[in-house]
């Protein structure tokens, strides 16, 4: 059963002031009891916390990463004395923005078993956290259209299967069984058939932020909401601690983890980094009846859709393409998302489109992200995830964690060092060289 | 929409150009080591604020130009040729 718990609620005037401390554990029991008693048992989802002079781990970002980085750090790795500091509140960033997509369908090996384990982590992601994240598996269907795709998609099923990660190709009767508003003989790219993950599908964004927000908190963890990081203070080669719009806060270690921004966080240490920021537009249609159980990408435009537990079918497509740091889009692509929405299933032609909106991202110079130290020594870096960065989130947060901790990489994400463009070992998913505006 | 001033054509809507990036980006001399190619190839400054970038006028006058333009506001203060500075 699909329980869904709000972990803010407004407090009530006139009772007594409760204590915002410890959320409690969320059942169905206690969703239950609450019912019976007027909601008046539920307290804030994580602590506000105000900042302290100094920790051991700044992580500078609340998002997905962010607070999966801190949670992980003090459930995985003992080490509670963290602060994440947000600018704004919990949930507004990229973390928000995104079409909610999980999957792991990748070619580099490499990549296919980072975020293999990604994937694998948001399998059991809800009883870790004790958080509904609404982590539903309803596939992933990627369509062809010619028959050199259609060999570019066996072969990254081939090397999916090899590596024990779930992949199947449909034929044309299997795509228009599974879905059936598909226009498989439209005149420009008739649909030859289908590339699916059935471990792949969606999960609640918001509740994935909230839920590692408050499963940080409960472990120890200081989340300071409107505290805007303006400078990252040195010793020598060595980072100390970091200035803020509430005070300087020293550390022993910093993690920046505030993807479509990690050029300006990075300057701010001196160095530059491999990495645009261009902004990606996500689209919502008015709800309609359950029309669309898979998410589906299109193969002959950038488009992937998929609906909402609300309805509405959440769609969108390319980045705008020239660097933006504004979090919104322009007309030109929603446009072109809308025509590669009408030529692949021109029954959405019939719909509004509710909502538009636009998140910032960090392109890295090979389409792949960053989690790696930086020639300062004590600084963390996770960012450059293109816009890949949702489905990354568990994975992200665990190797980013492993190695604030241990100190070296984790062996999943070893291959996503900083060194690895000097070195000529870029990690090139899609195979075009360095245009981070060409992906 | 942008609306970019083309030198040659004027101002056009940015439907008739391809971005080409980062025009801070100069090719250092060929013996300037590895250091500095690779901040040539991959590292940007990617400025939040004003930003000179360039642009092909592919569905006009097949011409490259530059133009400076503000990555927050999309406000474009200057615009130029190849050989403008």
């Amino acid at each position: 059963m699909m329980t869904r718990l709000m972990p803010i609620l407004p407090k009530r005037s006139g009772g007594s002031q409760r204590k915002a401390a410890a959320s409690g554990r969320y059942s169905g029991w206690r969703l239950l009891l609450e019912g019976l008693t007027g909601q008046r048992g539920w307290s804030h989802a994580w602590r506000k916390a105000a900042p302290r002079p100094g920790y051991r781990v700044v992580i500078v970002g609340g998002g997905g990463h962010g607070l999966a980085t801190a949670y992980y750090l003090a459930a995985e790795f003992g080490i509670t004395d963290v602060a994440v500091l947000e600018r704004g509140p919990i949930g507004l960033g990229n973390v928000g923005r995104n079409t909610t997509i999980v999957r792991s369908n990748y070619f580099q090996p490499d990549n296919v078993r980072f975020y293999d384990y990604s994937l694998k982590l948001w399998e059991g992601l809800e009883k870790t956290l004790n958080f509904n994240t609404m982590v539903s598996q309803r596939g992933t269907l990627n369509l062809f259209h010619t028959e050199a795709q259609r060999d570019l998609f066996v072969r990254r099923a081939n090397m999916m299967r090899q590596l024990g990660v779930d992949a199947e190709a449909l034929d044309r009767q299997s795509v228009r069984d599974l879905v059936p508003l598909v226009d498989l003989d439209n005149g420009r790219y008739p649909v030859l058939g289908g590339f699916l993950q059935r471990r792949g599908g969606t999960v609640r964004h918001d509740a994935v932020a909230w839920g590692y927000a408050r499963a940080a908190s409960n472990a120890g963890v200081d989340i300071v909401e409107h505290c805007e990081v303006t400078g990252i203070q040195r010793a020598g080669s060595r980072v100390t601690g970091v200035e803020t719009t509430r005070g300087p806060i020293a550390a022993d270690t910093v993690c920046l983890a505030v993807a479509g921004h990690s050029s300006r966080l990075a300057a701010m240490a001196g160095l530059r980094l491999p990495i645009e920021t261009h902004v990606l537009q996500a689209f919502v249609t008015e709800s309609i009846k359950p029309t669309l159980d898979v998410v589906m990408t299109y193969g002959a435009g950038h488009f992937y859709i998929s609906q909402s537990d609300k309805g509405g079918l959440v769609y969108g497509g390319a980045i705008d393409g020239y660097n933006t740091y504004a979090q919104r889009g322009t007309l030109p692509m929603a446009e072109e998302v809308a025509a590669a929405a009408m030529t692949v299933m021109p029954g959405l032609a019939r719909l509004k489109v509710l909502r538009q909106w636009g998140g910032v991202m960090d392109m890295s110079m090979d389409g792949s992200p960053i989690i790696s130290k930086t020639p300062v020594d004590g600084l963390i870096l996770n960012g450059g995830w293109c816009y890949g960065g949702f489905k990354a989130i568990p994975a992200g947060g665990m190797t980013t964690a492993h190695l604030i901790a241990r100190e070296t990489a984790h062996p999943l994400a070893a291959h996503l060092n900083l060194e690895r463009f000097a070195a000529g070992r870029t990690v090139d998913e899609r195979g075009v060289g360095p245009f981070p505006y060409a992906h | 929409m942008l609306r970019i001033p083309c030198p040659w054509c004027g101002e056009r809507d940015e439907i008739e150009f391809r971005y080409r990036g980062d025009a801070s980006v100069a090719r250092p001399a060929q013996d300037a080591g590895i250091d500095a190619f690779t901040a040539f190839v991959y590292e940007r400054e990617n400025r939040c604020g004003w930003h000179r970038e360039w642009w092909l006028h592919v569905g006009g006058c097949h011409q490259l130009l530059w133009i400076e333009r503000h990555t927050l506001t999309h406000e474009i203060r200057a615009a130029g040729g190849p050989g403008d500075t």
